[in-house]
């Protein structure tokens, strides 16, 4: 089994469903951060069966927790400070989301107006249902990650 | 602006000015005088349009504005957000229509005046929803406590969701829908009225349900709509009243249509006094002149 050693000061992201730590990697921006990061796929879980893990020797401010509640909100946030978990953050859906996705209706305004954002409004919380802001069509999950 | 943003007492207010207006037309006639409003129409819409620009004359408003999106700077590529901001240095009000959904959202973020949505694609058509309540409302005495059938194309009829969406606020609401297959009202409104608690039923042929309705919504099924020819020709007399269809229903139901009728109600019902459809549009004026006067805040 390969290992991947503790990081100092940080955070875990644990508990990511296998394959998507690249999309999370590529949502959250980490790509223009510069420094550490270990991408591990298809860890074994007890919960999981198989998951994806990322750490990131980094601020936690610099993480932006809606977007990542928004992919998934089942994600473990592991706050480490010199070489411990000091914390663990809850994800809670963000009421809204600003340019993380894109509306794919064609009848959306936003297929027209360039510069408009691309808005998504939690509008069932049980469900997870995103909206649009602007049209109001339901936001599918299969169509973008 | 859904339908919906309004609460049900504002919704009373505005009906009750709309009355007012109705009864006492004298009285408004210079309500709005040196007052604008810019009719802003992305696509052709006779109806709608003319329904406004005769509200704000009769309040003794002016009308600026096009009629459709060659005639506009958006042939140039102009955005909405432009659009507005400039309309608002030139109107004290806009009507907007439009084919892409949520544009006139989109222009009442960014204008300084009131933005009505006059349609925008298959989303919205609130004054059309304004409409139906005030006739159904003025012609009934009341909005709660009927049996209200909607026939014909349940599936893209925005007139028709909307409707729905309205009238689920008021207690002891019943629905019927009278659709083919094909046309069936969609998932999401039917999770609703299950979420809700409130009665419906789905059926296929109009004539069975016609004692029962206080109220019948028609709207047109068109051909294009179907797959196949033969299943278009099998159903499509479904969804035409008639006379004899008429003899079926209480002497005291309505027909409501938000037109254009083609020839999904006969020509002959026109003359029944249940007949509502014209009298709807002129109550579309009435309820628009409210909309107006209460956006300008000169209610």
């Amino acid at each position: 089994m390969l290992n991947v050693g503790k990081i100092e000061e940080g955070f875990v992201l644990d508990h990511i469903k296998a394959g998507k730590s690249l999309s999370i990697y590529e949502h959250l921006q980490l790509d223009k951060l510069d420094c550490t990061v270990a991408i591990i796929k298809n860890a074994r879980s007890n919960k999981l069966g198989k998951k994806d893990i990322l750490k990131v020797e980094c601020d936690i401010d610099m993480l932006d927790l809606d977007v990542l509640a928004f992919i998934d909100h089942n994600i473990t946030v592991n706050v480490i400070k010199a070489g411990e978990i000091v914390e663990k953050k809850e994800l809670v859906l963000p009421q809204q989301i600003k340019n993380v996705i894109k509306c794919h209706n064609p009848r959306c305004i936003t297929s027209i107006e360039q510069e408009l954002p691309h808005i998504f409004v939690l509008a069932d919380p049980a469900k997870e249902v995103y909206r649009c802001k602007y049209c109001e069509e339901k936001y599918r999950e299969s169509a973008k990650f | 602006m859904n339908p919906l943003d309004f609460s049900v007492e504002e919704l009373d207010r505005l009906f009750t000015l709309a009355n007012d207006i109705e009864k006492n037309p004298a009285a408004y006639a210079h309500a709005c005088d040196g007052k604008i409003l810019a009719t802003c129409f992305y696509e052709p819409s006779t109806r709608t349009r003319l329904s406004f620009e005769s509200a704000m004359t009769r309040l003794g408003g002016r009308v600026i504005g096009f009629a459709d999106a060659n005639s506009s700077s958006a042939a140039k590529g102009e955005s909405v957000s432009d659009t507005i901001r400039v309309i608002s240095c030139y109107a004290d009000i806009c009507a907007m229509r439009h084919p892409k959904e949520g544009a006139p959202m989109v222009a009442s973020e960014k204008s300084r005046i009131p933005v009505i949505n006059a349609g925008d694609g298959g989303h919205y058509h609130p004054t059309q929803t304004l409409t139906d309540l005030l006739t159904i409302r003025t012609m009934k005495g009341h909005l709660d406590g009927f049996t209200i059938g909607l026939c014909g194309d349940l599936k893209f009829g925005r007139t028709v969701h909307s409707l729905i969406n309205a009238l689920v606020r008021y207690p002891n609401t019943r629905f019927i829908f009278i659709s083919p297959e094909e046309l069936r009202v969609p998932d999401y409104i039917i999770e609703m009225l299950k979420e809700k608690n409130i009665p419906f039923e789905e059926v296929i042929r109009l004539e069975d349900v016609m004692p029962r309705l206080d109220l019948l919504y028609m709207t047109r099924v068109q051909k294009e709509r179907f797959f196949n020819e033969e299943d278009y020709v099998r159903l499509k007399d479904f969804y035409v009243l008639d006379v004899a269809k008429m003899t079926l229903a209480k002497e005291d139901m309505l027909v409501l249509h938000p037109l254009p009728r083609v020839n999904e109600i006969s020509v002959e019902v026109d003359e029944d006094p249940r007949a509502a459809y014209f009298r709807q549009a002129q109550y579309g004026v009435y309820v628009r002149m409210a909309l107006i006067l209460t956006l300008l805040g000169l209610a």
